[in-house]
């Protein structure tokens, strides 16, 4: 086996990780402060995406589209928490996910009617499209650095934010017990709304992030928000530091296991068998490993809340 | 069951009944196969019920049973085994198997972590039939409707569609009997306080997998039809909006009731089938964007419709059976 392979998946796998914890960390701040169940997380991806190709387009300028795709995500945010989830709050979390299952259809429609229905393709500036050797003889894609770091920037701002801000103080109050915060007079539902906000702007900074990997499409976000769901199973509701221990290793195990159960496989079985079985096992190993650590912890491996 | 309960029941059956003598009369067969594939997906929705309704076990995975269903025929059809008394009970089982399995893991979990964990399984599934290369991969592959030993023919659209029906009244039937045993008293007690029933000296855990058990097999028999109706399987029986659409017609047509689910799926799919047309007669190029329409739809369904199209017609909705 390539040493050298292996380490380049290792990195992938840690950029995937971090793209994964950008989406996790969202759903699992408004999961256990607001105990909203939101399947339209991943819209908020693809719409992050979206804004973020459109602006680059227009100011001509990879760093001015992402500034201003920022702040409107913040104005999504915004806009979706005061209209539409504010009224879920008190529901159970059956209709929460199937209210917010209505508002995914809404979403890809809406996209499909602004942008049309073809893929976007978002191209890389020049400084952002090379190689660099990080390890001599591996060359590495700027990009993906780029990726990594963003990512790790952002889980520390986050841990920042909620361990040393004031406002870090009234989420963690929030999620002990937020109706207490609303008698000691805080503005909960501005709180509330600052919460969703500030998810949806990383959940949009990952839909920034992908858009030149992949193409930008309507429900590109959807089957990251059920990864995303694993890594909050794993790691435990509402624990950001949960999100992001299981971010790493979910995005770890995923992307080295595709490269590498064929090859493990052949040598065990012949090597049609681990063609065959080998993509299929890989494309199950994060499900197992999920079932396998909630055999061991049914509330995952940082609970945060009981309840 | 109050006599007016089983008045909306029967009523609505015999109307089930009378589509392919009216399609036949008026000469338009599409009704034959549209109602067969409602009825299938009412098999699926009034299997969901028993333990999202009655059990408080909110599943979003079930889709995947319809797509172990499917497969099932769709697999045996492939290596030349068309005889549907193999392909059926095959089916069963496997969905039997799988639904154990996903319940003895799923079940050690409650609330939230529930509902992710079921959607996370049936995504796993997902995610298997499109590795299959095989069987197709990402696109599918056909699937020769089931042979009866010359009994029934499915290629017969009438035949198919009775036989179809004939599952959904038995799905109506043995969900009504559990619902109304011990057993079903007991799944239901654990909904409504499972520590209370755990103290009365039940296990709950294991009536609750065992309803979660059947749940999934009575749903892989409506997958065992879809596969027929479609002639084709593919890993979309099973994608995630699916196992969300059949909670839906749950919730739209009176969750917790015996007939609600039926409606539900009756309503759902009529909407899917007419929303379109409706937009498109209102204003002309709208028709292809009636998802825009439908998610408020279901959003406002989920806010104002307590107790669903059932409580039109019953007094109450609920737990009524």
């Amino acid at each position: 086996m390539d040493p050298l392979l292996l380490l380049e998946q290792a990195f992938n796998g840690l950029q995937f990780g971090v793209m994964l914890f950008l989406i996790a960390a969202g759903l699992t701040l408004v999961f256990g402060i607001m105990d909203l169940v939101n399947l339209a997380h991943g819209s908020l991806v693809m719409i992050g995406a979206y804004l973020a190709t459109t602006f680059i387009g227009w100011t001509d300028s990879f760093i001015l589209g992402l500034l201003l795709a920022i702040p409107a995500m913040f104005l999504v945010g915004v806009v979706v928490e005061v209209i539409v989830l504010r009224t879920l709050y008190l529901r159970n979390h059956l209709d929460q996910v199937l209210a917010t299952f209505g508002l995914i259809l809404f979403f890809n429609e809406i996209i499909r009617i602004i942008w049309g229905p073809i893929s976007l393709y978002s191209g890389l500036p020049d400084y952002l499209s090379g190689h660099v050797e990080i390890i001599p003889g591996a060359p590495y894609p700027v990009f993906r650095l780029l990726i990594i770091a963003v990512g790790l920037l952002v889980a520390l701002a986050i841990y920042l934010i909620v361990a040393r801000t004031r406002l870090g103080m009234l989420i963690r109050a929030g999620a002990s017990n937020n109706e207490m915060v609303g008698a000691l007079g805080i503005d909960i539902k501005l709180l509330f709304t600052l919460v969703f906000a500030l998810g949806a702007v990383f959940a949009g900074l990952a839909g920034m992030m992908l858009g030149p990997l992949t193409s930008v499409e309507p429900g590109m976000g959807e089957p990251l928000l059920i990864l995303a769901f694993v890594v909050i199973i794993i790691g435990g509701i509402g624990s950001i530091r949960g999100a992001f221990v299981a971010a790493i290793v979910v995005g770890m195990v995923d992307t080295v296991g595709r490269v590498f159960l064929p090859v493990v496989l052949r040598a065990f079985v012949s090597d049609a068998a681990a063609d065959t079985a080998g993509p299929a096992l890989a494309s199950m190993l994060i499900y197992i490993l999920m079932a396998a650590i909630l055999v061991v912890r049914p509330r995952g491996l940082f609970p945060a809340r009981t309840g | 069951m109050d006599r007016r309960q089983i008045l909306v029941a029967v009523i609505g059956l015999a109307l089930f009944a009378l589509v392919p003598p009216l399609a036949g009369i008026f000469d338009q067969p599409f009704y034959v196969d549209m109602f067969a594939r409602i009825m299938i997906f009412a098999i699926a929705a009034v299997s969901l019920d028993l333990i999202l309704g009655y059990g408080g076990m909110v599943s979003f995975g079930h889709a995947a049973y319809i797509g172990v269903g499917a497969y099932a025929v769709g697999i045996l059809s492939y290596y030349g085994i068309d005889n549907g008394f193999v392909q059926f009970p095959v089916a069963i089982a496997a969905a039997a198997l799988i639904a154990l399995v996903f319940g003895l893991m799923s079940l050690r979990t409650t609330g939230v972590y529930f509902i992710m964990i079921t959607l996370a399984f049936a995504q796993m599934l997902y995610f298997l039939g499109i590795s299959l290369e095989e069987f197709g991969g990402d696109d599918g592959m056909p699937a020769y409707r089931s042979e009866f030993a010359g009994l029934i023919d499915l290629t017969d659209a009438d035949q198919f569609y009775y036989l179809v029906f004939a599952f959904l009244v038995a799905a109506l039937v043995v969900t009504h009997r559990l619902i109304h045993s011990r057993f079903g008293a007991v799944v239901r007690g654990a909904k409504a306080n499972e520590r209370r029933m755990q103290a009365m000296g039940f296990p709950t855990y294991r009536y609750k997998l065992a309803a979660f058990t059947i749940a999934g097999t009575m749903c892989g028999i409506a997958g065992a039809l879809f596969a027929n109706w479609n002639e084709f399987v593919s890993p979309d029986a099973m994608h995630w909006t699916r196992s969300g659409e059949i909670m839906i017609m749950v919730i739209m047509g009176g969750m917790g009731t015996l007939i609600g689910p039926v409606l539900g799926a009756t309503g759902l799919l009529l909407l899917e089938e007419y929303l379109p047309e409706w937009m498109e007669a209102l204003i002309a190029g709208t028709g292809e964007h009636w998802m825009v329409v439908m998610g408020p739809i279901l959003i406002a369904i989920v806010l104002f419709g307590r107790g669903g199209i059932y409580a039109l017609f019953a007094r109450r909705g609920g737990d009524d059976g």
